[in-house]
């Protein structure tokens, strides 16, 4: 029976991370979809929410190597890609590799950083690789940045333009913890303690095959219509400054796949599309208005188009 | 059953949605939209309170304030009403309930809180426009309710749609009305016409309509000519006479008591003789259509020789219809210019054509007598002769006459317009024994090139002249024509010195101008024949122009209906999103589903299945085990891979539609 209660490869993993992020599982299943999809993460929320944790656990439980970037508004480009130092007993110039060169890179606050800086580590993003003084070094694999940042109504924030957004395949919130979720944090103290103690998971090449799994997922002609449906009614839409653009598509299909396979199935329904639509939309629609698409309105649009 | 009450009474109670800021603009604009243009028959006080208060309440939207207490509209309302009851003396009939509604319109914007008070202004609304065809159906009024129509439409979307730009919105109401267009056609066709309105007019309905009238007193003609207003219209079949024929023949007077000119009361029985006629020219055929006047005559080209059968032809030689036009009527007519009338006339009316008032114009007389002895024919010259070569002047600003108007006019003032010049000869003529009586009408009209109608003007409004001679019947003269010849040949704006009052449209010399005002008044005619006039008998024209000729009220319904569910049919195929050709697989899940709708858990449509076999096994657990099932071979079917692990396709869908068989019973609802 394809819907009855499935054991998959992750399961185990992300029963860990609920172990260290408390009452989130939702936002960490999500989080391990973007990376299993091949994308860049977006957390957005206020400062002490468990964003760094969320990072750091998932790094540490996939058997990453991970680096963090704290940005500040006065860091520069090579602050995160290196720089080249002149080494006098070689008499020749060695060049430092800078964080970005890792696994997992948190780039923590990005919209503290000047834009020209934000730009250095969103093409390093996009390209997969780093140029500079002329030398193009790749980077490791897989490399996954997690940035988090600020709601950008709180001071000193320089605000990442849309087209930066759109390489971020998935956007989160996490939001308080409800009350359990907190008090069982406040008795047992804080998180960070624990991480040190998380044991990987996964063997290094493990991750690579599952990634190739889920690309594999099942997309069915009648799901690729929902898909498009729910799409082309964004586009339509006479509230919203543009629709989704066949990036965001080809992003809402691959979180979707990711989706269900966390789910333990070789196939997309529309409800993995609908569970990801929220994290892969929020971020890439504007209103008329001048803000983002909140979670009322992708609910509206979700009701919008009837599953058949 | 009590529970689904209270949660009724619970929905009502619910306080009132509140209407955004944003939509308030949409619905003040509705209110001056839909009020605005009645403010030409409001008295001007309550225009300037329905003015105020709109201001009034776009400032407060405007400053974001408070609306008024509740006390002082309540005070302000009934203060208006007040004052209604007293300017109209009832708060019934038309112009009263048109001011009460208006007043409505403007104030209930002042207590606009909630979407249901818009709701309220919208339906006001729809309902105002309905008034306005109460005082105009003219197109610019069509055009205007149209645009207000399309506004209404836009509040409408504005106010259950949230914020949206203005295009989109503007987009969205044209679609829903184009929506409508093909209803509106097919109603327009096919609704069964009735001829005269659907319900009773005011009495005071057709008191406001101009043209001649009964009787002709010095002046009655002269401020006729000051309305540029459309009295008929005419088609020629073929060619146009010559303008100096074009007298087309309204009232006849034959009574005169020194002062006005009216017709005779003829008691006599039998009644008169009809009338003889020998055209002798060839006849012109040529249709009227002419705008109410609330008379009967029908304003035929002298003379008539074939009517229609709805008319009949006077002894004074007056096409008479039986009822006084009181809607836009056409008329078909043949007159031949060239005839020959009544050469034996009853000696009853001639001699009514030689009355006149005892004693009064004593030099008219002296004058008159001293002609007497010649045959009448030379008389009627010298009169005309004397016309023209003494110092007589035509124009529209004739001094007042007195007592003895005639001798005034003829050896004093001297300036007169049609009427007088046409009673001073009839009194000669009479006065030297030629029977003789004054014929008004219309003379000439102005061919529009666009449409190929003849327009006959209330400013082309004529009084001229007939006397009878024996072996010729009835002849016209028309001493204008001896005082100012370019009257009858040029048109009376040719005759008329430059300074004198004459409606703007008379003295159109701008070509393009004139080209622009042709082209407006043929759109006019238009849309009075094919809108307006579109009665019982057009309708049957129309009807039999596509083959159907025996169209009675029942087959016009009965084909209305079939025609709107197709029309229905036609849009609603467009607008309806396209459901594909549901497949077994989805039928039966379907299926399933609705079977547990009626076992009240509903699948909402955009739920998926596997997010549906959770909820019911979470609500409904004794249906949840079930569901999952069904749900997993839905899935598999639908969004599963095709032939993937080993699946016999065929078997699981037959699994699937067990499912539905499998489901437990339906209970009675108790709850």
């Amino acid at each position: 029976m394809p819907l009855a209660n499935r054991q998959s490869p992750l399961s185990e993993i992300l029963a860990a991370a609920d172990q260290v992020i408390l009452g989130k599982s939702r936002q960490t299943r999500l989080a391990l979809c973007c990376l299993l999809a091949k994308g860049h993460l977006l957390i957005e929320d206020l400062p002490g929410v468990g964003k760094t944790t969320l990072a750091h656990t998932l790094a540490r439980l996939l058997g990453f190597q991970f680096s963090r970037v704290q940005f500040t508004s006065d860091m520069l480009p090579a602050d995160i890609l290196g720089v080249s130092i002149f080494d006098r007993e070689r008499s020749a110039f060695r060049f430092l590799p800078g964080p970005v060169f890792s696994q997992v890179l948190l780039a923590d606050e990005i919209n503290r950083a000047t834009p020209k800086t934000q730009s250095a580590l969103l093409e390093a993003m996009e390209e997969g690789q780093v140029t500079t003084e002329g030398e193009t070094r790749p980077l490791p694999q897989p490399f996954f940045v997690i940035a988090t940042q600020n709601p950008s109504n709180q001071i000193g924030t320089f605000p990442l333009p849309e087209s930066q957004l759109d390489r971020f395949l998935l956007r989160i919130d996490l939001g308080y913890p409800d009350h359990n979720a907190e008090r069982a944090l406040l008795e047992s103290g804080g998180r960070r303690e624990q991480l040190p103690t998380l044991a990987a998971r996964l063997a290094p090449a493990a991750f690579a095959a599952l990634q190739q799994q889920v690309a594999a997922v099942h997309a069915s002609p009648a799901l690729l219509d929902y898909l498009q449906l729910l799409v082309e009614a964004t586009r339509r839409d006479a509230r919203l400054v543009h629709g989704l653009s066949p990036r965001a598509a080809l992003s809402l299909l691959a979180a979707a796949r990711a989706w269900a396979f966390t789910d333990g199935r070789q196939m997309v329904l529309p409800e993995d599309v609908q569970a990801v639509l929220p994290a892969v939309a929020r971020h890439r629609l504007r209103l008329l208005s001048g803000s983002y698409a909140d979670a009322e309105d992708i609910a509206t649009l979700i009701h919008s188009i009837p599953v058949a | 059953m009590a529970r689904t009450l209270k949660a009724r009474r619970q929905a009502i109670a619910r306080p009132a949605e509140p209407l955004e800021h944003g939509a308030v603009p949409w619905l003040l604009a509705v209110a001056l939209v839909t009020a605005g243009p009645h403010v030409g028959h409001l008295p001007w006080w309550l225009s300037l309170v329905v003015g105020g208060a709109l201001l009034w309440r776009a400032w407060l939207w405007q400053q974001a304030r408070r609306l008024p207490p509740r006390w002082a509209l309540s005070m302000l309302v009934v203060a208006t009403l007040a004052a209604i009851g007293w300017q109209f003396r009832t708060l019934f009939g038309k112009d009263s309930g048109v001011a009460l509604l208006v007043v409505f319109m403007a104030l209930k914007p002042l207590e606009m809180t909630s979407r249901r008070d818009a709701m309220v202004i919208v339906m006001l609304g729809y309902f105002l426009l309905l008034t306005h065809y109460l005082y105009s159906q003219s197109i610019a009024t069509g055009g205007w309710l149209l645009g207000a129509i399309t506004l209404l439409s836009a509040a409408l979307i504005r106010v259950h749609g949230g914020a949206q730009p203005i295009a989109a919105i503007a987009r969205h109401a044209g679609l829903l009305l184009a929506q409508a267009l093909p209803f509106m056609l097919i109603l327009y066709l096919l609704f069964p016409r009735v001829s005269g309105p659907l319900w009773g007019l005011p009495e005071d309905a057709h008191s406001g309509l101009s043209g001649l009238s009964e009787q002709m007193a010095p002046g009655s003609i002269s401020r006729l000519t000051q309305s540029a207003a459309i009295a008929f219209r005419s088609r020629f079949v073929g060619e146009l006479p010559e303008k100096s024929d074009l007298y087309w023949r309204g009232p006849v007077f034959d009574d005169y008591d020194g002062l006005t000119w009216r017709a005779s009361v003829t008691t006599s029985k039998p009644p008169p003789q009809a009338p003889t006629i020998d055209g002798i020219g060839p006849p012109y055929a040529y249709t009227n259509i002419i705008e109410a006047h609330n008379q009967r005559w029908l304003l035929a080209l002298d003379v008539a020789t074939t009517l229609p059968a709805d008319a009949s032809l006077a002894p004074s030689l007056q096409a008479l219809a039986r009822e006084p036009l009181r809607v836009r009527s056409r008329f078909s007519f043949a007159s031949s210019v060239d005839y020959r009338a009544n050469v034996s006339e009853t000696p009853e009316t001639l001699r009514q054509a030689l009355a006149l008032p005892p004693e009064i114009n004593p030099r008219s007389r002296a004058l008159a007598a001293g002609w007497a002895s010649r045959p009448p024919a030379e008389i009627a010259a010298a009169a005309l002769a004397m016309f023209r070569q003494q110092d007589f002047y035509y124009t529209l600003e004739a001094p007042l006459l007195g007592a003895n108007a005639m001798d005034e006019f003829l050896f004093e003032t001297r300036r007169g317009f049609c009427e007088h010049y046409a009673s001073a000869f009839v009194f000669l003529m009479r006065a030297a024994g030629v029977p003789a009586r004054v014929v008004a009408g219309y003379q000439g009209g102005e061919l529009n090139p666009i449409d190929g109608y003849l327009i006959v003007r209330q400013s082309d409004a004529h009084a001229w002249a007939e006397i009878w001679l024996a072996g010729q019947g009835w002849v016209r003269f028309d001493p204008t024509a001896a005082v100012a010849p370019a009257r009858i040949e040029q048109g009376i704006a040719a005759s008329l010195p430059a300074g004198e009052a004459l409606p703007i449209v008379i003295r159109l010399d701008n070509d393009w101008l004139r080209q622009l005002h042709n082209r407006w008044e043929a759109a006019n005619n238009t849309w009075n024949q094919w809108v307006l006039g579109y009665n019982p008998q057009r309708q049957r024209e129309v009807l039999s122009r596509f083959g159907w000729r025996d169209a009675d009220w029942r087959r016009m319904s009965a084909s209305l209906a079939v025609l709107c569910g197709v029309a229905l049919l036609l849009v609603a195929v467009w607008t309806l999103p396209r459901r594909r050709a549901v497949d077994p697989i989805q039928r039966a899940w379907q299926k399933y589903c609705g079977q547990l709708q009626q076992r009240g858990i509903a699948r909402a449509e955009w739920e998926g299945p596997g997010d549906f076999a959770q909820r019911v096994a979470r609500e409904r657990p004794e249906l949840g085990e079930l569901t999952r099932e069904a749900a997993g071979y839905y899935a598999e079917l639908r969004y599963g891979q095709r032939g993937g692990i080993g699946q016999n396709r065929a078997a699981a869908l037959h699994r699937l539609q067990q499912c539905i068989t499998r489901l437990p019973p339906r209970r009675r609802s108790s709850t």
